[in-house]
């Protein structure tokens, strides 16, 4: 089992959780651990769970069984009334979306809000959630903007932006509220080619800065330069996790993770 | 065919037709804000409840939409009274009706509308930790509007020139003064052709005032 790279309990705690859509087992008792400060990549083929244990984290999708904390606190569950130990009960909405504003999240379709602009885009969490003033808001919107190098794109409209831009307003809007942690889901899938390294170069900019980040991806060069360890997932298990240089390693020994990776090559060099 | 056109008598009694249409106008106005208010409740309320509410809706709107409003403007004038111990009066009767009768159109234009907002932005609102509520005001209905904006127009127009049949209870509007210059010049070409006209020319200028907010929303602020 995966334990994180140093003792102190991890900020994000996953144990044992499973899913089911009806038949279909997704996510088989799925166990991981991040640390503070960690990115931690999930690969895998598409149908493995990724993305499903990723809108787990911040309770986009419930999970049936095991949980997961952040923490230390349970994230869409509490303990049921005192007289069922053991039992567990959804906790309410309101609940949740304080929970939620804890984790920041980044789409592979963007999901911009497209009647705001890019600065209203990061400025609606701030100022309903945070509760900061507008002024306030519009500040850390525009500070953060100037981060992913659009500070002169403030006022203008999701559809004025490139695939690129927009992405970029999606990392600014989630880490703008300062979350603990970051999830990445495909954040670069949808772009053009040539707009992919201008996402990722805010990526890794973030991560410098010691933010905690699980992201899923397909960009394995990069995984491989941003991440302090990956996890290799196959058919809604973690088949093998560990430092990027020994899950890349051609000669690994996880029949799975061989295949994926020589299939990945095949298809992509 | 020896019918000459004289319009003298219309222009004699134009205040019948002038104040018919404010009347219509202000009918429409008042049974569409009615009318948006029901259908938004409605709407939203369809589309988070459970079976049982979904199927009263459901029916209100598919009774109104198979019945047709003549119908409805006589039931409520006339059945209403008789069966309760309620006095109102014709206009009264007509804007509750329509009003009613707008709803359960105006139900289905925003119900199709939410239901089309992508989900992509309810899960990004739901990301940055807005409640349901917050959700809803700040992500689902603005993209909402958006989406409906057009359909809603068709709807307004469609909405005003149902105000006519308001002439059948005797509620005075432009049809109904459209008929009673009829009725006492006998200039029924004459009449007509104007009240024709009326029609037409306010039901561009709302078209055309619509289409203005729609390109508004749609461009950059």
């Amino acid at each position: 089992m995966a334990t994180s790279s140093n003792n102190s309990p991890a900020l994000l705690d996953i144990a044992e959780v499973s899913k089911s859509f009806g038949s279909v087992a997704v996510l088989r008792s799925v166990s991981l651990q991040v640390a503070k400060g960690e990115v931690v990549t999930i690969i895998g083929p598409s149908g493995s769970g990724k993305t499903t244990l990723l809108r787990c984290v911040n309770f986009l999708e419930s999970y049936d069984s095991g949980s997961i904390r952040i923490d230390g606190k349970e994230v869409g569950f509490r303990p049921g009334p005192a007289r069922n130990s053991g039992t567990r009960q959804r906790r309410s909405e309101r609940d949740l979306a304080a929970m939620r504003a804890e984790t920041g999240m980044v789409f592979q379709s963007f999901n911009l809000f497209p009647h705001l602009t890019a600065a209203g885009n990061i400025m609606l969490g701030l100022t309903k959630v945070r509760r900061k003033s507008s002024s306030e808001a519009r500040s850390i919107a525009e500070h953060w903007l100037g981060r992913v190098g659009l500070a002169h794109k403030a006022d203008s409209l999701p559809a004025e932006l490139s695939g690129g831009q927009q992405q970029r307003v999606g990392i600014a809007r989630a880490v703008a509220m300062e979350p603990k942690i970051l999830l990445l889901d495909e954040i670069t899938s949808a772009l053009d080619p040539e707009l992919v390294g201008e996402v990722l170069a805010v990526v890794k900019s973030l991560a410098e800065d010691g933010m905690t980040m699980v992201m899923v991806t397909h960009e394995m060069a990069f995984a491989r330069d941003a991440s302090s360890r990956i996890v290799f997932m196959a058919d809604g298990g973690v088949s093998a996790v560990g430092p990027p240089k020994e899950i890349l390693a051609a000669e690994t020994t996880n029949e799975r993770l061989r295949t994926f990776l020589a299939r990945f090559r095949a298809s992509h060099f | 065919m020896g019918y000459t056109l004289n319009f003298n008598l219309i222009w004699r009694h134009f205040d019948k037709l002038w104040g018919g249409l404010l009347l219509s106008l202000e009918l429409a106005v008042i049974s569409i804000a009615i009318g948006i208010v029901i259908g938004l409740v409605l709407a939203v309320w369809y589309v988070s409840a459970g079976r049982v509410v979904r199927a009263i809706i459901a029916a209100y709107v598919e009774f109104i939409r198979n019945v047709p409003l003549i119908l409805l403007v006589y039931l409520v004038f006339y059945g209403v009274p008789t069966v309760i111990d309620l006095a109102y009066s014709a206009p009264t009767s007509f804007v509750l009706t329509l009003s009613v009768y707008s709803g359960a159109y105006l139900v289905e234009v925003f119900r199709s509308g939410l239901e089309a907002v992508p989900r992509g932005q309810l899960d990004a609102g739901k990301a940055i930790g807005l409640t349901p509520w917050q959700r809803l005001i700040h992500v689902r209905l603005p993209t909402m509007l958006r989406i409906t904006l057009p359909a809603l127009s068709n709807t307004f127009i469609s909405l005003f020139k149902d105000t006519s049949i308001a002439s059948v209870i005797s509620v005075p509007e432009l049809t109904y003064g459209a008929q009673w210059i009829n009725f006492n010049t006998f200039r029924i070409v004459e009449v007509y052709l104007v009240t024709t006209a009326m029609y037409l020319v306010t039901g561009y200028t709302l078209l055309f005032a619509l289409r203005l907010v729609e390109r508004r929303f749609r461009t950059a602020r």
